[in-house]
């Protein structure tokens, strides 16, 4: 049986001794009889060697796709190898929340570093320490435009269906309303149908999600014209590797930007730990929720970086907190922190257009078999939507014999399909030569 | 630090002056040894109305927030906006820093220096 | 030491991906694209992995030594978890592939289910929230529905005690919920009768740890979750300090409704400088039907996703932080049935073998024994020799120990909460006995020297009141420092 508990019995006897004690039970008189249990019903221990063998064998029952068109929110990208080695490093991986910055500088300095390259990459003015995920940002992103008059969210229809799930179930229990703005043909967020909504006084902020939940790339710059006219915030979330090559929630004049970092270098995990981000202008400072590190001197007059602003939080403003949030992400934002620096401005944007380009192809061998038709004629990012030429969930599970994981099915034969620089040309190739055979197969 | 009689003093550590009708307030010495380092003062707009009792603007040390309790019913004239930049000007000179300026009603009987220094005596 | 920012070369990269083997893809119309000079560090491989090589220098975790941070739990992380969390089985998966084919992570959520459940008495339990805090928020969420589908929306309060942690009053307010304190006695013991007069039908529930704040169990638990009962209202257990009596009591047995478990804590996935962490929500089956979704369920021997019936809905995009969900199994298999009654009992024994060694020196807020942790107070150390709690926690950090929490809970003057957990030795113990005294020694001979520790670390005593006041919160040049 393998426990951590390195006293012996016979030290542990010796312990009790030593305060007076002769047995565990001693320990534990100040707890009612009525309420001690006689033994736990799970199994006995196993050893180290027993546990890493189930281990594996569970892990064996999960397919290993030999490649992936799968995104909707989860991206197979390319993970550098820092990336991949730097979170390991032990004290990184079992240190606490940087509490005694002294003995911290490193968590603390990283999390300075992570800030500045998401502000940076939001062309933002701040960003907090990190949040959950993607969609949980999102959600506090719409707490922090709350006021006493305010408090309706918009919220594109074109957005990921689970990050408005999450956002409805956080409203609901706020009190706040949630209502969806629909989207043209296009793909593209309706914008009449944003302005009279608008109109609305309770209206406290206006989300968009760039590229969209079906990839397609909204106008972002014209929807933040729109709200510049409002009171309403404007609060994009983004996939930040494309914010390599689109404009910016800065430029769009956002109030607030939030996403998902998973795409910065964490793997795919079935969905977790991922990274959530949230960065903002100057002047919403005191509503962001979650950590933040800010740099000050030390006694010698040193760089150093400490926990700031740490009365918007619960720990000391408790019920009047701006969030509960205690943790972030510091991991995962750390991994996100050694992709960025790993692959560099033009790394980064490199990974986002070959994503882009194998994508297009994709999407152009695949419109070459009878039956792919295109849904939305307004430009993708490496994500996009086909209608197939059979029901999309019997396309799923063919490939997926094939050890091929589709796209995604949405609606009847609608599909939605992915492509990384992870999917090479050969990858995508066979993909479609075994499309064909299915259909021809029919 | 010895306490000006030209002001008159709550039971929530604030100062008060009147003078032609509007009340200037501030933080007591004692107050702001309480607080600590104060690094931000959350202030109220001019215009806002104010309910005795009520807490009116915010300040925050490093580990903590207090609120700022106002004994008079009316709206608020004036805020000192140096407050804003300078939020250590309360720890330096409590008693000759306002932070805002009040018209309306006084609520509550306050405490000259004397009875105010007694109080505080009494506290610790 | 520099920053990423500092070290950036202009043109300085290194190449990871092959040349591009499609067509570029058609250009995107200006509207659409970024021209702001994108500002990120241009380094290359080394200089990238002697950055993180420094800042793990800098950095203190358990592996480095012991960490007694009262109410954190820093238990030692079996690397076997590190092993098992990363295989390309779980690492690889998809979290929105066709289910079929995801068979073991899904088994991993059934497994993980009915091990936690059993040592909590719960009777089922959903692991979609992030961490601690939004478990509490996902059980205040499930307590608000439950009244809400029996049309009691007049529910509006949740007891909390004054010494609880700050996530709990911050959780129930975001559900739109109003705090009503629970009376306690100075000993921090609820005052049963009192709390009785102030339960009625307006309170939703009671949120509770147990053993509470300040490592005592609350002996008339199964009174107070009948008072609360008995007026309609359900109880909600934070998990916090489940590692004293894992597999000696049970919440389920305490008459709690719902309950949060902190994987990061009680259940050995490490703390990454702050998260990950991980979390399980437990109900009894008054609740199963508001868990969030989506939730494992087998039908026909194999594992798929279900909704449950008045579901609160989705409170993460997919389903939590799946890879600490696999760590804290593989931790729960390995302790087994009397590995987890072992470590609660170590935990407890280590906590009360550290206060009676103390006791003498150091004034305890509680002269009984204590549980899994125990709180000091040095208020009357700091009026003798104006040596205050942050000065003996500076001080500690020169011996190479991480200090206790400090100043918590809040209902505490010059609060040290301790606690070492199972997984230190006696004589790491004797260690942190010895520095402790030998500070005291000091706090009475030179005080002035522990106001300005700790002497051996890279920085000391940062200017937080500067940090706040003017908060520089990301690079730039023009705030750059020279060192």
């Amino acid at each position: 049986m393998g426990t951590f508990i390195p006293n012996t019995p016979q030290e542990q006897q010796e312990m009790l001794e030593s305060i007076g004690l002769s047995s565990f039970e001693d320990l534990y008189t100040g707890i009612p009889s009525e309420l001690i249990i006689d033994e736990l019903g799970i199994e006995a221990g196993k050893s180290q060697l027993e546990v890493e063998k189930i281990l594996d064998t569970i892990a064996d029952k999960n397919t290993k796709f030999t490649s992936i068109f799968r995104g909707a929110g989860a991206y197979n990208h390319y993970i550098p190898p820092m990336a991949r080695k730097v979170p390991q490093k032990e004290s990184f991986l079992t240190s606490y929340t940087p509490y005694q910055s002294e003995v911290s500088q490193g968590v603390l300095q990283n999390i300075f570093e992570f800030q500045t390259m998401m502000a940076n990459l939001m062309g933002m003015d701040i960003s907090n320490a990190s949040m959950y995920d993607g969609a949980s940002a999102l959600a506090e992103a719409a707490g922090m435009c709350y006021d006493k008059k305010r408090k309706k969210t918009l919220i594109a229809s074109s957005a990921h269906p689970r990050y408005k799930s999450v956002l409805k179930t956080y409203a609901h229990a706020f009190g706040a309303e949630v209502e969806e703005i629909p989207a043209l043909e296009n793909g593209q967020v309706d914008q009449d149908a944003l302005k009279a909504a608008l109109e609305d006084e309770k209206v406290a902020s206006f989300i968009v999600q760039q590229p969209n939940y079906f990839g397609v790339i909204e106008d972002a710059r014209a929807l933040g014209e729109l709200m510049a006219d409002h009171k309403a915030k404007y609060i994009m979330s983004v996939n930040p590797l494309m914010m390599s090559v689109l404009a910016s929630p800065g430029e769009c004049q956002a109030d607030i930007a939030v996403g998902e970092g998973q795409v910065l270098g964490i793997p795919l995990s079935f969905g977790g730990p991922y990274l959530g981000f949230l960065t903002c202008k100057q002047n919403m400072l005191r509503h962001m929720p979650g950590r933040v590190v800010g740099q000050t001197k030390d006694m010698d007059n040193k760089r150093s970086f400490v926990l700031t602003l740490q009365t918007r939080e619960q720990h000391i403003r408790r019920e009047k907190a701006t969030s509960n949030i205690c943790t972030n992400q510091a991991l995962c934002a750390l991994t996100a922190s050694v992709y960025l620096a790993s692959m560099g401005p033009e790394g980064l944007k490199e990974a986002a257009e070959q994503s882009l380009a194998h994508a297009a192809y994709l999407k152009s061998e695949l419109l070459k078999i009878e039956g792919f038709e295109e849904v939305h004629d307004a430009p993708h990012g490496y994500e996009f939507v086909l209608n197939g030429p059979i029901d999309a969930h019997e396309l799923e599970t063919k490939l997926a014999d094939k050890g091929i994981l589709s796209g995604l099915p949405l609606e009847g034969k609608q599909m939605l399909w992915c492509a990384t620089e992870m999917n090479s040309k050969e990858d995508i190739d066979e993909l479609v030569t075994q499309v064909q055979e299915i259909m021809e197969g029919r | 630090m010895a306490y000006p009689n030209n002001l008159k003093y709550t039971k929530s550590h604030e100062w008060l002056l009147e003078e032609d009708g509007v009340f200037a307030l501030g933080l007591t010495d004692y107050a702001q040894d309480q607080m600590g380092d104060i690094v931000f003062v959350e202030l109220p707009e001019v215009d806002d109305e104010v309910e005795a009792g009520s807490a009116f603007a915010e300040t925050e040390s490093v580990k903590a927030v207090s609120e700022i309790f106002s004994p008079v019913d009316g709206k608020v004239v004036e805020v000192n906006e140096e407050l804003e930049d300078e939020p250590s000007m309360l720890n330096s000179d409590p008693h000759n820093t306002w932070i805002v300026k009040f018209e309306g009603e006084l609520s509550e009987e306050l405490m000259n220096a004397e009875e105010y220094q007694k109080f505080i005596e009494e506290q610790d | 030491m520099e920053l990423l920012f500092e070290k950036s070369v202009a043109g300085r990269r290194t190449h990871y991906l092959p040349e591009l083997d499609v067509p570029e893809a058609k250009a995107l119309s200006a509207q659409y694209l970024r021209e702001e000079k994108l500002d990120l560090p241009e380094l290359s491989e080394i200089d990238v992995d002697r950055h993180y090589s420094e800042l793990e220098r800098r950095t203190y975790g358990v592996n480095n030594g012991v960490y007694m941070l009262g109410s954190c739990t820093m238990k030692y992380n079996p690397q076997l978890n590190e092993i098992t969390s990363g295989l390309p089985g779980f690492t690889q998966a998809h979290p929105l592939a066709p289910e079929a084919h995801v068979q073991g992570s899904l088994e991993v959520f059934a497994k993980l289910e009915s091990l936690l459940c059993d040592i909590t008495g719960m009777d089922e339990m959903t692991f979609q929230p992030a961490a601690g805090a939004h478990g509490e928020l996902t059980g205040l969420m499930m307590i608000k529905a439950y009244h809400e589908s029996r049309g009691e929306t007049q529910r509006t309060k949740i007891l909390i005690p004054n010494a609880a942690h700050g996530t709990n009053p911050a959780s129930m307010a975001m559900v739109g919920y109003e705090l009503l304190p629970i009376p306690v006695d100075e000993d921090g013991f609820i005052k049963v009768d009192e709390l009785r007069k102030i339960t009625d039908d307006t309170v939703a529930g009671l949120m509770l740890t147990n053993p509470n704040t300040e490592g005592q169990f609350e002996k008339n638990i199964s009174e107070v979750s009948k008072i609360v009962h008995e007026a309609g209202g359900l109880n909600y257990y934070d998990g916090a300090n489940l590692n004293a009596i894992m597999g000696i009591v049970q919440p389920g047995k305490m008459g709690f409704d719902v309950i949060h478990l902190n994987l990061h804590k009680t259940f050995s996935t490490p703390h990454g400088g702050g998260g990950p962490g991980a979390c399980g929500v437990g109900v009894k089956d008054i609740l199963k039907d508001f868990l969030p979704t989506p939730h494992v369920v087998e039908r026909n021997g194999s594992f798929e996703w279900n909704t449950p019936e008045k579901s609160i809905g989705n409170i993460v995009a997919f389903h939590g932080n799946f890879l600490n969900l696999v760590r804290a199994m593989s931790y729960v298999l390995m302790l087994g049935r009397d590995g987890i009654k072992r470590s609660a009992q170590n935990a407890v024994l280590n906590a009360n073998y550290l206060r009676y060694h103390l006791k003498d020196t150091y004034t305890m807020s509680h002269d009984e024994i204590c549980m899994h942790e125990f709180v000091m107070s040095l208020k009357q150390l700091k009026a003798e020799t104006g040596v205050s709690a942050l000065d003996i926690a500076k001080g500690l950090l020169d011996y190479g120990v991480h200090p206790p929490t400090m100043y918590f809970p809040l209902t505490i003057p010059e609060a040290l909460m301790v606690e070492p957990t199972e997984t230190e030795s006696r004589q790491t113990l004797d260690t942190i006995i010895k520095a402790f005294k030998e500070l005291h020694d000091l706090s009475c001979s030179d005080p002035e020297k522990l106001h300005n520790a700790p002497y051996t670390t890279v920085v000391r005593r940062p200017d937080e009141v500067e940090a706040a006041r003017n908060p520089i919160l990301k690079y730039e040049k023009s705030n750059a420092v020279e060192e």
